[in-house]
């Protein structure tokens, strides 16, 4: 099986060493199984949910502290993911009677120890709906520095001993950018632009910003209309990066250098759910799953149109020829990605926001109401079947984030690390 | 040496060279005004990066108090430059020893003067190495000007009078109820507060308490279909003529009285002026004040909003059905002495969801710390017999919706 997790990811200690042998053919896999991919922005280092290397365990309690390698108070609340950088994991959290304090916390992934927290004051709106939090978007990472960005738009650009690098307020330049039922939309790192969508009904924009200074490279309007999804990297067939947006009335490619527009899928397009690009393929919430492929014209061309996969809050996942979605109604599809027909479907239980975790052939489901799901997707006696369970003490809407075996999932009042002894 | 030893290495030589001390010298100062100078769209930040590295590196914890007293008049952004390099200082010396100036901070806590920000931050570091700091000096913080202090203030206070309630010293605990009702300002607490005086037969006019207007002249509805009323200038906006008629969207409309009971001053236009889509509406109050002094317009809406003060825009929202919430948009003016005029614009959109149908607007004068303003010819606080009433006929009025 090929290596899922093929898309650049921050070189580590061990990636160094490993180097030589690399170049000596070793297969990549091999790299991921020995060190495991960092877990750097939402949905992961390529925005599809998906890894490969050793996976989580099956099964394991809260309540019971089975498979629980540890567990950490959190100083306040959020949807936002944990991101995994070397061994450094890394949560957002909100707090105040008005959300309007911004936490960054960083813990060491082996022992839990909390090594670092820094704290912002908000500088944008901070209502959002009671489900959620100021603390909704998940962090980015290129591997030594971390952008942490926040429902106020305030984004906060840190290095991984916590020193501050910038700080931008992107709703105290533009003070009609926000969303009182709270914006989540997460930044992703390209090259040295860090991207973040900031789509809602007052100013609303995406914008490149320098990682390095903090300075504003590109600027482009948006939709004004509520949006809540996620920049996605797509990687260059041949050619350059791209950075495409999701918006309610279309889904844009761009240059993130300049900024500038590459192609259009101008349609009507999901508000929450965000898309995935894997090898060459975009895989959009729109009229159920579309999968686009881009031509090297302004608009890209629809491979397929599966109006029975419709998503819910949750994003798509997808790895080799397999995509996944879960509905609202907490059914989980497993469709292929060349033609979009259903292989099988499960009931899960419960509702799902956090978007499932790919590792491997497990496909790691968290409701909100914190009952965990592992189902197999492999092509044995047990795919579609769940196979494992774990239950968490707490709502959760984050997606997990799996890391070298372990799994780290947040709720608004714990981080753990879920993990074999 | 990847991480760690080379800041450490650059402290001591920074140290060693005495290019910035406890001293709080020129070179520190020079930093900190380069932190204060950031601004808006990245302005000043190719400065404040170097300067930044260099106050959280070489800065020690005899500093702090300065950098914290650079938070005074500056922006939200230098702010937040600002307290990272008091956050980073502060967390190095508290694992390196356990303590921190905490004489120097309380002295900085003690000026009232200071940004409250700064000041709750000096707290926060003091409660974390000292803990009988919390004891020590929340309890009077009731009326400081950091929310955050007074907040936990408020919440002693409130713990206090809930045991003297349980010990069924009504009066006693009715009286630090209300003790905390005065410095309350988040509305969490304030909620908290007027349940328990509601428990205690000692209820609150709360649209009072707040500052809520509730007396106002409405007209509407004017066109606003497909947003395009939000920015049109329809006759309130250019002269205030409450005898005018002017033409509406269906016909002749004119400004008519409007009185609302609500406890949180919600003007439901849907009855006010009538049940409509893609239309605006509005309001107008008068406001009669003793003197000249600055306040704050504060409005909540679930409809796009702008706000004047004596023909001043204060504030403006154009998002529809996005939440809505006490003091949700905040405009900064001026009251003149004698009458005021505040103008409120509230323009519905054409959603047909059963969510989005509200049609309302809340508005409330205060000072910068969310007391009220009242207006000089207010009437005075309802008596505990009026609310009674006035719950009865609201349970009654539901009951019958």
């Amino acid at each position: 099986m090929p290596n899922r997790d093929t898309g650049a990811t921050r070189v580590t200690h061990c990636t160094r060493f490993l180097r030589p042998l690399a170049t000596l053919s070793i297969a990549g896999c091999m790299l991921a199984v020995a060190c495991g991919a960092d877990w750097t922005q939402f949905r992961g280092p390529n925005s599809n949910s998906a890894t490969r290397g050793q996976a989580p365990p099956l099964d394991w309690s809260d309540a019971e502290n089975e498979n629980i390698a540890w567990k950490v108070e959190l100083p306040g609340r959020g949807p936002a993911s944990p991101i995994v950088v070397g061994d450094r994991v890394i949560v957002t959290c909100s707090s105040g009677v008005k959300q309007d304090r911004l936490h960054v916390l960083c813990f060491e992934a082996d022992s839990g120890e909390r090594l670092w927290e820094r704290q912002f004051w908000a500088t944008g709106r901070t209502l959002s709906h009671p489900s959620s939090a100021n603390a909704a978007p998940t962090p980015a990472s290129d591997g030594e520095l971390i952008f942490a960005f926040f429902s106020s738009n305030d984004l906060a650009c840190l290095d991984l001993d916590g020193n501050l690098r910038w700080f931008r307020g992107l709703a105290h330049d533009f003070p009609q950018a926000g969303n009182d039922v709270g914006m989540s939309s997460s930044p992703v790192v390209i090259g040295d632009t860090l991207v973040a969508q900031v789509e809602n009904q007052g100013d609303s924009f995406a914008t490149g910003i320098d990682k390095n200074t903090g300075q504003t490279r590109w600027r482009v309007p948006r939709p004004r209309k509520s949006c809540w999804t996620s920049p996605v990297v797509m990687r260059g067939q041949g050619g350059e990066d791209l950075v495409l947006l999701q918006s309610p009335t279309k889904l844009t490619a761009h240059d993130p250098e300049t900024g500038e527009e590459v192609w259009a899928y101008e349609t009507e397009c999901d508000s929450i759910s965000s898309p995935a690009a894997v090898d060459g393929s975009v895989y959009v919430a729109s009229k159920g799953i579309t999968a686009l492929e881009p031509t090297g014209s302004r608009q890209p061309e629809v491979e397929w149109n599966a109006q029975n996969l419709q998503p819910g809050a949750a994003s798509v996942v997808v790895a080799d020829d397999q995509l996944f979605i879960i509905n609202r109604a907490g059914v989980l599809s497993c469709a292929g990605t060349k033609d979009g027909k259903v292989q099988w479907r499960v009931r899960l239980d419960g509702e799902f926001w956090g978007t499932p975790a790919l590792v491997g052939d497990r496909l790691y489901c968290v409701s909100q109401k914190g009952s965990a799901q592992v189902v197999d997707v492999g092509e044995g006696d047990q795919s579609g079947k769940i196979i494992g369970r774990g239950q968490f003490d707490g709502a959760i809407q984050a997606s997990p984030a799996a890391v070298d075996g372990a799994l780290y999932v947040r709720s608004d009042g714990h981080l753990w690390k879920v993990a074999t002894p | 040496m990847r991480r760690g030893l080379v800041p450490q290495l650059c402290v001591i030589l920074f140290l060693l060279a005495g290019k910035m001390s406890a001293a709080a010298g020129p070179d520190l100062q020079s930093e900190l005004a380069a932190l204060r100078k950031v601004d808006a769209r990245g302005e000043g930040h190719s400065a404040a990066i170097e300067s930044w590295q260099q106050v959280a590196e070489a800065a020690d914890a005899d500093d702090l108090p300065t950098i914290l007293a650079a938070m005074d008049g500056a922006n939200p952004l230098a702010e937040n430059w600002l307290r990272a390099a008091v956050d980073t200082i502060a967390e190095r010396q508290v694992k390196r020893d356990g303590k921190l100036p905490v004489d120097k901070l309380e002295a900085f806590l003690a000026e009232s003067e200071h940004n409250p920000r700064a000041r709750r931050l000096a707290y926060e570091w003091i409660a974390r190495v000292d803990p009988t700091a919390p004891d020590r000096i929340i309890p009077e913080m009731l009326d400081d000007p950091s929310l955050e202090l007074r907040r936990d203030a408020v919440a002693r206070l409130i713990d206090s009078a809930a045991k003297l309630a349980e010990a069924e010293k009504n009066d006693a605990a009715a009286a630090e109820y209300r003790q905390a009702l005065e410095s309350a300002r988040d509305t969490d607490q304030v909620k908290a507060i007027t349940e328990a005086l509601g428990e205690l037969d000692d209820p609150v006019d709360l649209a009072h308490q707040y500052g809520f207007l509730v007396d106002w002249m409405v007209l509407g509805p004017f066109d606003n279909h497909e947003g395009k009323g939000f920015d049109s200038i329809y006759p309130p906006e250019e002269t205030i003529d409450l005898k005018g008629r002017y033409p509406g969207l269906e016909a002749a409309v004119a400004w008519t009285p409007h009185h609302t009971d609500d406890e949180y001053g919600a003007v439901d236009l849907n009855k006010a002026i009538g049940k409509h889509m893609g239309v605006a509406g509005y309001a107008l109050a008068e406001f009669i004040s003793d003197e000249a002094r600055p306040i704050e317009l504060r409005v909540g809406s679930e409809n796009a909003v702008k706000v004047w003060l004596n023909g001043k825009l204060l504030t403006s929202a154009e998002a529809y059905h996005a939440n809505s919430a006490i003091d949700q948009y905040i405009g900064r003016g001026e009251l003149k002495a004698g009458k005021n005029l505040i103008l409120v614009k509230v323009c519905q959109d054409e959603q047909t969801v059963d969510w989005a149908q509200n049609w309302t607007f809340q508005l409330r004068v205060c000072d910068e710390l969310g007391a009220a303003v009242l207006s000089a010819d207010r009437p005075e606080p309802k008596s505990a017999d009026e609310l009674k009433a006035a719950a009865e006929a609201k349970k009654a009025e539901a009951k019958e919706e």
